[in-house]
């Protein structure tokens, strides 16, 4: 307790500095206005300034896409609430009550709340982070190879079964991952694997151009010709912004069930964000004495999946940082671009880049007031930003991928590679599968290879050695495995049952049962 | 149902690629592979007896934008390896604008000389880039 309170003193030590204040600043900021943009989500803001770190050191980098991780967050909501526009999925729950709002001109009250909600909630988040993290470092040290793999595995099927869409599709588009993964020199033989003669593969896959042409080109191509802006003449005044008193002990408790939910979610891996704000806003339907408020302008159903959003956004960091697993796509690619920087996330972590680590956290606090701060005056800005029409900003996004793929290793080949995974996406996107896993897998999957084969090594093959007795923790960890795959056929299984009887319409019914 | 099964051939061919490889480095790919096909079998069956709702809108293809996005890239590459940074950043930016029907001729022109012009004054000035303005490479 007095030992983290101190690590936080020296994190603000850290996070303070000019330099990595400025960064910290700038990730916020395009975060923040990128996520307001729609159709660009903080994974291809994160994969597009990916290049631009690897020239930083290793502590402005992170607490750079770090910063437009969250930001992105600040600014999804201000898009759904006042055009009724989901940026990125986790928003869409947030149009529901949020856009309503608007319509009866409380859009700047619904905006007010939805930064005290967030900021409360990230508050929480943070502070969830500061103690869990020791606590999980000390279990984390007992971990060997066979309870990696296991957690891994969890991660990866928890990841590709809990994302939108059908678990099946899901756990497919892991695997395809984990192939993409395996691409390359293997790092036990030396033999190069699927690189199908190229000499450029047997250096792996690059992560910056699967993840901007699974998340930049794929949308591009998805949405080219097919994006309507609407405008909106909203003007958010300043004083608008303040919640009552009433309005704020209105939306007091909804706010800390919010966060608990987001809290829970994120401490465990491979639950996406948007399933965590559609629970938060579920669960608060049916706790409300009047739940058929909802839909039309309810304060609550704004706050709610807003602080679950944000509490989850920062617990979401504690099993990447700690143990080096990454609870969704976003954090995949802070993982990879620690991996790019030699800092290997894990148990070892905090220890070994105490200032990383503890810099990052104190990052967060100072992140998430500049975003308060910044976006009250911002707002009108960001509405303004809003109606630059796709069709200009589309060939703008293409070329910094294309710059920003080749300035990696300046190697015009893996902008090619970009096209394949770009074409590649677009067409799993439209068949309906999830493309967020593919890089779950992608990240960590060597990860993933490399434990499974120290395991075998030192158990001589023995493949129940995860089940063993001295490994109660990988046992454990596969249990749950088990039991959540289990779990979803028996969901799928119910529900198609119930789908025979009732013929429930498909999309947001059945995820917010 | 058709689409899916579309995926799970697709999921088989990637299966055959995964038990050539070597046994030794090839142990955990070949068990990715076997698992992929599995799982694409089981997305084909419950596909088979799954009817397909129609609710979902089909969008028309947008052979336009589609081939222009992929062009741009290709360009983008072509004209790296042999013209240099200025015409790279042209034709990448224009000929992805061109995909969008509401874009002109001029308004896209206008667009990808403005990018160059950023291109220039980030990329190869501000940041040093590895990349020269015009000529080979």
């Amino acid at each position: 307790m007095q030992q983290a309170l101190q690590d936080l003193w020296y994190g603000f030590g850290v996070a303070l500095q000019p330099h990595n204040l400025m960064w910290s600043f700038f990730g916020v900021l395009v975060g923040n206005l990128i996520g307001v943009l729609p159709g660009m989500g903080a994974l291809s803001a994160i994969s597009m300034l990916l290049p631009l770190t690897f020239t930083m050191k290793p502590i402005p980098a992170i607490l750079m896409l770090a910063g437009i991780f969250y930001g992105s967050m600040y600014g999804g909501a201000i898009g759904a609430i006042l055009l009724n526009m989901p940026s990125h999925p986790p928003h869409a729950v947030t149009c529901l009550d949020g856009y309503p709002m608007t319509k009866q001109g409380k859009g700047g009250l619904a905006l007010g709340i939805t930064m005290i909600c967030s900021f409360f909630a990230a508050s929480f988040g943070i502070t969830v982070m500061i103690f869990a993290s020791p606590l999980l470092v000390e279990i984390a040290f007992k971990f060997g190879p066979g309870e990696i793999f296991s957690i891994m595995l969890l991660g990866l099927i928890a990841g590709g079964t809990m994302s939108r869409g059908s678990p099946l599709k899901g756990i497919a588009m892991t695997v395809v991952g984990l192939l993409i993964g395996i691409v390359g020199t293997d790092v036990n033989s030396g033999v190069a694997r699927f690189t199908f003669g190229l000499v450029e593969l047997t250096d792996r896959v690059e992560l910056v151009a699967l993840a901007l042409g699974l998340f930049g080109v794929a949308d591009f191509l998805r949405s080219v010709n097919r994006m309507q802006l609407i405008g909106s003449g909203m003007k958010v005044r300043l004083r608008d912004m303040f919640p009552t008193w009433k309005e704020l002990k209105q939306s007091f408790a909804p706010m800390i069930r919010g966060t608990l939910i987001g809290t829970l979610f994120g401490a465990m891996p491979g639950t996406g964000p948007t399933i965590t704000t559609f629970v938060a806003y579920a669960f608060e339907r049916k706790v409300s004495r009047t739940p058929e408020r909802f839909g039309h302008g309810a304060l609550e159903g704004v706050a709610a999946p807003e602080a679950a959003s944000h509490s989850k956004t920062q617990v979401d960091f504690i099993p990447t940082m700690s143990l080096g697993i990454p609870g969704d796509p976003v954090m995949a690619l802070i993982l990879g671009a620690l991996i790019i920087q030699g800092i290997q996330p894990g148990p070892q972590l905090i220890t070994q880049h105490a200032d990383l680590f503890w810099g990052l956290i104190a990052s967060f606090w100072i992140g998430n007031i500049l975003l308060v701060i910044l976006n009250v005056p911002l707002i009108g800005l960001w509405v303004k930003v809003l109606q630059v029409p796709y069709r200009y900003m589309f060939p703008c996004a293409m070329f910094f991928i294309a710059i920003g793929v080749y300035s990696t290793n300046n190697s015009l080949f893996e902008v090619n590679e970009v096209l394949v995974f770009g074409v590649i996406g677009a067409i799993f996107m439209a068949l309906d599968f999830p493309v967020a896993p593919i890089l779950l897998g992608y990240v960590l999957g060597p990860l993933v290879e490399e434990n499974f084969r120290r395991a075998m090594l030192l158990s001589r093959g023995d493949l129940t050695v995860f089940f063993h007795r001295n490994h109660p923790i990988s046992a454990t960890f596969l249990t749950i495995c088990f039991l959540l795959v289990a779990g979803q056929m028996f969901f799928a299984a119910r529900a198609k049952h119930r789908e025979k009887k009732l013929r429930v319409p498909k999309g947001v019914a059945a995820v917010s049962e | 149902m058709m689409v899916l099964g579309l995926g799970a051939t697709f999921q088989g061919s990637t299966y055959s690629v995964g038990t050539l490889s070597r046994m030794g480095p090839g142990y955990f790919p070949m068990a990715l592979g076997i698992i992929l096909t599995l799982i694409g079998l089981a997305i084909a069956v419950t596909a088979r007896f799954t009817h397909y709702e129609g609710e979902e809108e089909v969008l028309p293809p947008e052979w336009r934008g589609w081939i222009c996005i992929c062009a741009s890239v290709v360009a983008f590459v072509v004209f790296g390896m042999y013209g240099g940074l200025v015409p790279a950043t042209f034709a990448i930016v224009f000929i992805s604008a061109m995909g969008d029907r509401m874009n002109t001729w001029k308004s896209a022109a206008v667009l990808a000389a403005g990018i160059v012009v950023i291109a220039i004054v980030v990329f190869w000035w501000a940041l040093q880039m590895q990349l020269p303005l015009f000529g080979m490479r």
